[in-house]
């Protein structure tokens, strides 16, 4: 992380920190966040707040676009004593939720406090979404159909 | 004559009272808890979520909660508390190559890059109701396998390959998407604001008239090249970020249906499609959305439009079931004056009627 | 993104918003007569109070917003719009919902913005126009729906040869735009529906 911050890529980095957060449950969430003990005095400036994104798919699934319908998607803006902003946008209508996420947006622009955010609440989040993703593939794939051909014929 | 009527506040809100007690029902019986819906009756769910047009799972378990099972009034209640919120943009498309697949079958193809993945399907089960379920009797985890991820392709691809079918639907590249949420329907329809409609119509409807098509009005040689059901990451892209927000997945049902195509004046003899995406795991809507985008692409394919499945008015004016729930249902609400009016009508025909008859029985004596 | 840039929005925004849609809605249903309105909006210049109050009330994602150059040039500004209304940037005045003009004087003719259709005349531009004052311009006589008899407003500074423009945009009903001009703690407004004529003294 704090390598990949010096390289510039700080938006690669908090757009894949979004997408974790955003996968894994609110109170696995916060469980983590509570074990990491990261003091971080965060203001609400905008939120936390619910609206409504229009969902779009394509035709005939890489066609042109369409909307399909909408969801629900909370969104919320701090900021840290030293002036960093956060972002959050989840789907789903919780507030406390997108607040927390918005702050760990806002800690990763901090060059002091990124690494400790990746490795203690980053790094196991993604081993949680590793592991549901992998749990869900392997149930999935135990379905799958093993085609057997009845042997016929002379041989 | 119009007459003012005041009255029935008593009524009215003893009725509502009544209402929450019988949706309360026994009171020694357990409150069933939104988690509960959302996990049990999780298709229940999904189909108030696609119709409603909203996805939140939550929300969606408290609108059948309220409405005690009523299907549309749950539906007709999320599409209100839509309207309440704004809109904060519209997300990238779904990318359903990437889905988090939960299951994918394919009717035209045996073999094919990722397999046939049956998934949590009622397909092969014996349709007999289970005593033990009702018991309420423990359940064991699933079975699991490991193996290699394989890219689950889309099986419009494999026949793409070879010429043989028409390519994803495309619009000019100026096109904006229509949004039925924003602007009011004019006919003649673009095939995104048709596909728009179906996907928030009513499932009964759009069953019955994929059934049409299979029964004759409206043949169109219909194979599920795929349905697949699974999980699909949203993107938003906002003003205050210069990348695009990953929102978190929603699950939804696509289905592939590929037809047998003839040829016309217009287009060489290949496979056309019709396409359904909908929210939440439904592959009966997902297939009878893409039967009817098929049937209703007619024209486009120079073919006569003879059926009621292939008349878009029809379809997409009568498919969405909460203006059609809330015209039928308001012939229920007092029209006093109305029938007023239609009473006097009425008496006054049957009057001059008779007039006419006893002036012929007096001009033939 | 700067931290001014998403400062300034309402500390209240259920209330802010209420308050402000009131203060909108009365003056276009009471043409010439100015509403108070306390702005509590701060936004970055030369977007002034009245009219970013305005703006964070009425616009959103849906509504398209034209912004006149001075406003356009500010980067503080449209990001500003951006990060508190969501609304996108209108490329030209054709497709917008809303323009916001810093500098009324220098407006390009009223027959650019969207005029509507004869099904559907609402789908037309509303012109926020920030103005120094309502009472020290030329005085305009208003007559038409939502005046009893005669009102008289005189806002300052207003596009070129105004009540001409005026008078082809009636000529234009049920199509045309509709005005707001927003003052220091004040706004009014001019629908479509109101009669314009040069107030004699």
């Amino acid at each position: 992380m704090r390598h990949v911050n010096r390289s510039g890529n700080l938006g690669e980095a908090r757009r894949a920190a979004m997408a974790v957060l955003a996968a894994v449950p609110a109170v696995q969430l916060h469980r983590c966040w509570k074990e990491a003990a990261i003091i971080a005095e965060a203001e609400t400036l905008r939120g936390p707040e619910t609206g409504l994104v229009a969902v779009r798919g394509r035709i005939g699934g890489g066609g042109a676009p369409f909307n399909v319908g909408e969801a629900t998607v909370t969104r919320a803006t701090v900021r840290l004593a030293t002036g960093e902003v956060g972002h959050a946008y989840l789907l789903g209508r919780d507030g406390e939720r997108a607040r927390l996420a918005a702050t760990v947006d806002a800690l990763l622009q901090r060059a002091d406090k990124a690494g400790e955010v990746e490795e203690q609440v980053l790094v196991p989040l993604r081993a949680l979404q590793a592991a549901q993703e992998d749990r869900r593939r392997a149930e999935t794939a135990a379905t799958k159909v093993d085609f057997f051909t009845v042997a016929r014929g002379e041989d | 004559m119009y007459v003012a009527v005041k009255g029935g506040e008593t009524a009215i809100r003893n009725a509502h009272r009544l209402l929450d007690d019988r949706r309360r029902g026994d009171r020694t019986v357990p409150s069933i808890g939104l988690d509960q819906i959302v996990e049990q009756l999780a298709l229940a769910v999904d189909r108030v979520m696609a119709e409603g047009s909203l996805y939140d799972r939550e929300l969606a378990a408290l609108a059948v909660k309220q409405a005690r099972g009523d299907m549309i009034e749950a539906i007709f209640l999320v599409r209100a508390y839509r309207t309440t919120l704004p809109r904060f943009g519209y997300t990238r498309p779904v990318d359903t190559a990437a889905m988090l697949v939960e299951r994918r079958v394919s009717a035209t193809y045996k073999d094919l890059p990722g397999g046939q993945l049956l998934g949590p399907t009622f397909d092969y089960t014996h349709r007999l109701l289970d005593p033990e379920l009702a018991g309420g009797a423990s359940v064991p985890e699933p079975e699991q396998r490991s193996e290699p991820t394989e890219a689950v392709m889309r099986v419009s691809a494999i026949l793409a390959n070879e010429g043989l079918i028409e390519a994803d639907g495309e619009l000019p590249q100026d096109h904006r998407p229509g949004d039925i949420t924003r602007e009011p329907l004019e006919f003649p329809l673009e095939r995104d604001t048709r596909l728009q409609a179906l996907a928030r119509g009513d499932e009964g409807f759009m069953l019955a008239l994929a059934y049409s098509t299979q029964r004759g009005y409206a043949r169109s040689h219909p194979f599920v090249g795929e349905v697949r059901i699974g999980e699909v990451e949203l993107e938003l892209e906002v003003p205050e970020l210069d990348f695009a927000v990953p929102l978190g997945s929603i699950r939804v049902t696509e289905c592939q249906m590929v037809n047998q195509f003839k040829g016309s004046s217009k287009v060489p003899p290949q496979f056309t499609r019709g396409y359904g995406l909908v929210f939440g795991q439904s592959e009966r809507k997902a297939m009878a959305m893409a039967l009817c985008d098929r049937a209703l692409r007619a024209s486009e394919f120079g073919e006569d439009v003879v059926a009621p499945a292939q008349d878009e008015e029809f379809v997409i004016s009568h498919s969405d079931n909460v203006q059609a729930t809330g015209f039928v249902e308001h012939l229920k609400l007092p029209h006093y004056v109305d029938f007023q009016a239609e009473l006097d009508l009425i008496r006054r025909m049957r009057a001059e009627q008779a007039d006419a008859a006893s002036e012929r029985k007096e001009a033939a004596e | 993104m700067h931290a001014s840039h998403i400062e300034g929005g309402f500390a209240e925004p259920v209330l802010d918003a209420q308050a402000a849609f009131r203060a909108v809605m009365d003056a276009m249903a009471r043409p010439g007569t100015a509403s108070t309105l306390a702005g509590t909006a701060t936004p970055p210049t030369p977007l002034t109070a009245t009219a970013a109050t305005v703006a964070l009330t009425l616009c959103d994602h849906d509504t398209p917003v034209w912004l006149d150059p001075a406003l356009k040039g500010s980067a503080a500004v449209t990001a500003w719009l951006g990060f508190h209304t969501g609304a996108p940037l209108a490329s030209t005045p054709a497709e917008a919902h809303f323009a916001l003009v810093a500098d009324p004087a220098t407006l390009i003719a009223l027959e650019n913005f969207a005029q509507g259709s004869q099904d559907y005349p609402d789908r037309s531009a509303t012109l926020i126009l920030q103005v120094d004052s309502l009472d020290g311009g030329a005085p305009l006589r208003l007559e038409g729906p939502g005046i009893e008899t005669v009102a008289t407003l005189a806002p300052t500074p207003m596009p070129r040869h105004f009540v001409e423009q005026w008078r082809q945009n009636s000529g234009r009903f049920p199509r045309g735009v509709d005005l707001v001009l927003a003052a220091p703690q004040a706004l009014a407004c001019l629908p479509r529906t109101t009669r314009i004529s040069p107030a004699e003294d």
